[in-house]
């Protein structure tokens, strides 16, 4: 059992969670992730580890309620327990002095860009930060990225604060303004980060994303995380989960990311239910 | 009879009793264990069969040596306990290795009476002894020997480190084991299914090796949670045992096969198993919906036998058996292929999957198969497959889940690069210790063997035990 530290949201359903795991603080880098299984009966997930302290033995993730195992972590208050965790898995991000860097979160993937644009700024890079957003309440750690950012940028989809469009238009931006970029990381949803690669493609600017296909035990075993890669299979849990994005296939990953939807929205509408019953009582 | 004055020729006349099990049309609906095992009185009649050799050929076919004569003769004299510490002290899970072992292969294979009646049935015997001890609750910890003040670390808590940490612990030394997953257990947790092996058997030993002193930590994966050099040198431990198992599986490399509904075994099986997806959804692991649908299962070994019982049992209407040998060849136990035939399984031999194929939301559809014929003996000795001409024709599938075996796994050899593996990124090990080339390291089981049986990995464990006690002793004198 592992301990909540803090638990508080940053945005509607989208909540940060510090949890008790001094293994796992003392050894993560940037770009590792941890399987999670909330309850007895749950489900292992991937979580992108988001920050840690090692000295506090604790480690931050950054949680937004999508299915049932994710929205009973969000649920999940200070002073309660998650069952298991195991980590650090995932090979690190490759991280050292590329020149003009730039780290690209949409969404709740401004959680897992945050972590390697850390490592990217202690490595001498010039860091630019683009966090994108659908509106101006769902922007988290704007503060934490200006921190690290030599340049940080924030867009919205509605225009509701900073640069009204999509994080592609504001990197295309970058680019036809000149500005010579070594290195992107994006990070975010599938049709994000393929547009990103495709942004990036004709200047063949080094570009990686970070992979989230559905894993079960994430430690090397199962082969269920596997994901097209220059034409070859990789393994996202112990391969990746980053990749070079100009090589993923990403319309594979995206099929195969829907193959338990029937069963996802099951089991969200059995959660749902019981707790409107539980309101009731 | 009694077991005292009974005659050889009367012992030959008593036919091989068979273990009561599952009616096949209720069990392949069920998750719940095919074989009920021998009662009482069965397992007399079935010890009173035993010859009593003066030089017992069974225990060298057994890859443990396990006293077969000796605790045969006890449960015919009804010392049913007394023949279950007799297995313990060269088998720690008997209750296991009674009902997964191959031992058509093995002690039975070797069993004079098999040349010209059958073997005496030493496997259901193991059984009976270990379920009758657990189940009376008679169980009886074996002695600890005085604390040695030496730390081994057990990576693994499969067949190979359980018994390789028995052992240990038995000698007197403080031993940890290490598993990456939530449960222990293992292959023996998320490989074996329930109706073949009970969970609970498996808890239920683990259990008694804690209350001797074993120290288990889950969750923790070598080589990223903790590397060996750092078990090594921070965590100060004396030795170090690896019995990581078997890796990643691989797959075919023909086109289709990241459509949706195409598993590896070990995906499939670990959902089944060990994250109880069968009882989704009070179990929030999901898989494939087989009811009605047909499922095949790519493979001829002990595992695609679990895949494809297990599928039936998830509510396949047709679960196949592709596989591109003849049964003949299979290497799956004799028993195993019998219960799938009797469940409805049905076996599509010579048959060689070329692509699968799927639908415009990238569901699988079918698999486009070739006819085979069998052809000269390979290097292997088992006669070669050849395709037959334009014999290409199209299974509709709706699942498939292939059984082909395993690589090794990467973390152990990207982490501590000093230890030498083979060219398939096995460890490679001195096989009369299981040391491997790292100091103070050892290994065993399915990461040096490659996909092997749990009874060979518990073999290595008490190698590597056995290896380990002594230069720890040894270090200790000077």
């Amino acid at each position: 059992m592992h301990k909540i530290v803090s638990a508080i949201f940053l945005a509607e359903n989208i909540k940060k969670i510090e949890i008790e795991a001094p293994r796992i603080a003392k050894k993560r880098k940037a770009g590792q992730f941890v399987m999670i299984r909330v309850s007895e009966t749950g489900e292992r997930i991937p979580l992108t580890i988001a920050g840690s302290d090692p000295e506090k033995g604790t480690i931050t993730i950054i949680v937004q309620g999508m299915g049932k195992s994710t929205r009973e972590l969000n649920s999940k208050e200070a002073g309660e327990s998650i069952h298991d965790i195991v980590g650090p898995l995932g090979a690190p991000s490759h991280i050292e002095k590329f020149g003009t860097a730039v780290s690209i979160g949409g969404g709740l993937g401004a959680a897992i860009a945050y972590p390697t644009a850390v490592a990217l700024k202690e490595a001498g890079n010039y860091v630019i930060t683009i966090n994108g957003a659908r509106s101006k309440e769902l922007v988290i750690l704007e503060e934490e990225m200006r921190a690290v950012s030599d340049e940080a940028y924030i867009t919205t989809d509605d225009g509701s604060y900073g640069f009204h469009g999509f994080v592609t238009q504001k990197l295309q931006a970058l680019i036809d303004s000149g500005r010579a970029i070594d290195y992107v990381l994006a990070i975010g949803p599938i049709p994000m980060m393929r547009a990103i690669a495709e942004v990036t493609r004709p200047y063949h600017i080094k570009t990686i994303v970070s992979l989230n296909p559905i894993m079960v035990d994430g430690t090397g075993m199962c082969g269920g995380c596997r994901v097209t890669v220059d034409n070859q299979i990789k393994f996202a849990c112990v391969d990746g989960p980053e990749f070079d994005a100009h090589q993923v296939d990403f319309k594979n990953l995206s099929d195969r990311n829907k193959m338990y939807l029937p069963q996802e929205r099951q089991a969200v509408e059995t959660l749902t239910h019981r707790c409107n019953l539980q309101k009731q009582l | 009879m009694d077991a005292q004055s009974i005659t050889t020729k009367e012992r030959l006349a008593i036919p091989r009793q068979e273990m009561l099990s599952q009616n096949p049309e209720v069990r392949s609906h069920n998750f719940q264990e095919v074989n009920l095992g021998y009662t009482k009185e069965l397992a007399q009649q079935e010890a009173l069969r035993c010859l009593q050799c003066k030089d017992p050929a069974c225990i060298k076919g057994c890859p443990v040596n396990i006293k077969i004569d000796q605790f045969i003769k006890l449960i015919a004299h009804g010392d049913f306990s007394g023949a279950a510490r007799k297995i313990k002290e060269d088998n720690v899970l008997p209750a296991v290795c009674g009902r997964v072992c191959p031992q058509e292969d093995q002690c039975e294979k070797m069993c004079i009476l098999t040349k010209k009646y059958t073997s005496v049935a030493i496997g259901n015997l193991e059984r009976f002894a270990a379920d009758y001890e657990r189940e009376t609750g008679q169980v009886e910890l074996p002695q600890v020997a005085r604390a040695t003040g030496k730390k081994v670390a057990v990576i693994g808590s499969g067949p190979a480190g359980l018994s390789c940490a028995n052992d240990l612990v038995q000698l007197g030394h403080a031993v940890t084991v290490f598993e990456a997953l939530h449960e222990l257990g293992g292959v023996l947790m998320y490989g074996i299914p329930q109706f073949r092996l009970p969970k609970e058997i498996v808890q239920a030993e683990i259990e008694g090796m804690k209350t001797l002193g074993v120290n288990f930590v889950t969750n923790a994966v070598a080589g990223r949670s903790i590397t060996v050099d750092e078990l090594l040198k921070e965590e100060e431990f004396d030795a170090v045992f690896i019995g990581v198992g078997a890796g990643l599986p691989w797959f075919m490399g023909i086109p289709g096969e990241n459509l949706l509904g195409v598993y590896s075994a070990n995906e499939f099986l670990t959902r089944v198993n060990l994250m109880k997806s069968y009882q989704f959804p009070d179990n929030d692991t999901p898989v494939f919906n087989c009811t009605g649908k047909n499922v095949a299962v790519f493979g001829g070994g002990n595992t695609a036998m679990d895949a494809v019982r297990t599928a039936r049992r998830l509510g396949a209407e047709h679960a196949y058996i592709v596989y591109r040998r003849s049964e003949a060849e299979m290497p799956a136990r004799i028993e195993e292929v019998h219960h799938a035939r009797e469940e409805g399984i049905e076996f599509l031999m010579l048959m060689n999957p070329l692509e699968f194929i799927g639908n415009e939301a990238q569901w699988l559809t079918g698999a486009k198969c070739l006819r085979m014929e069998l052809g000269e003996p390979d290097d292997s000795g088992r006669r070669r497959p050849v395709p037959i001409k334009d014999s290409e024709f199209i299974l509709p599938i709706d699942m498939a889940v292939i059984s082909i075996g395993n690589g090794s796994n990467p973390l152990i050899k990207q982490t501590t690069p000093d230890i030498e593996v083979s060219k398939r990124d096995t460890i490679v090990v001195d096989i009369n210790t299981m040391a491997t080339s790292k100091d103070k390291v050892y290994a065993g089981g399915d990461i040096v063997t490659g996909g092997a049986t749990v009874i060979l990995a518990m073999g290595a464990g008490r190698t590597a035990a056995a290896a380990i006690h002594e230069k720890l002793m040894g270090e200790q004198k000077h």
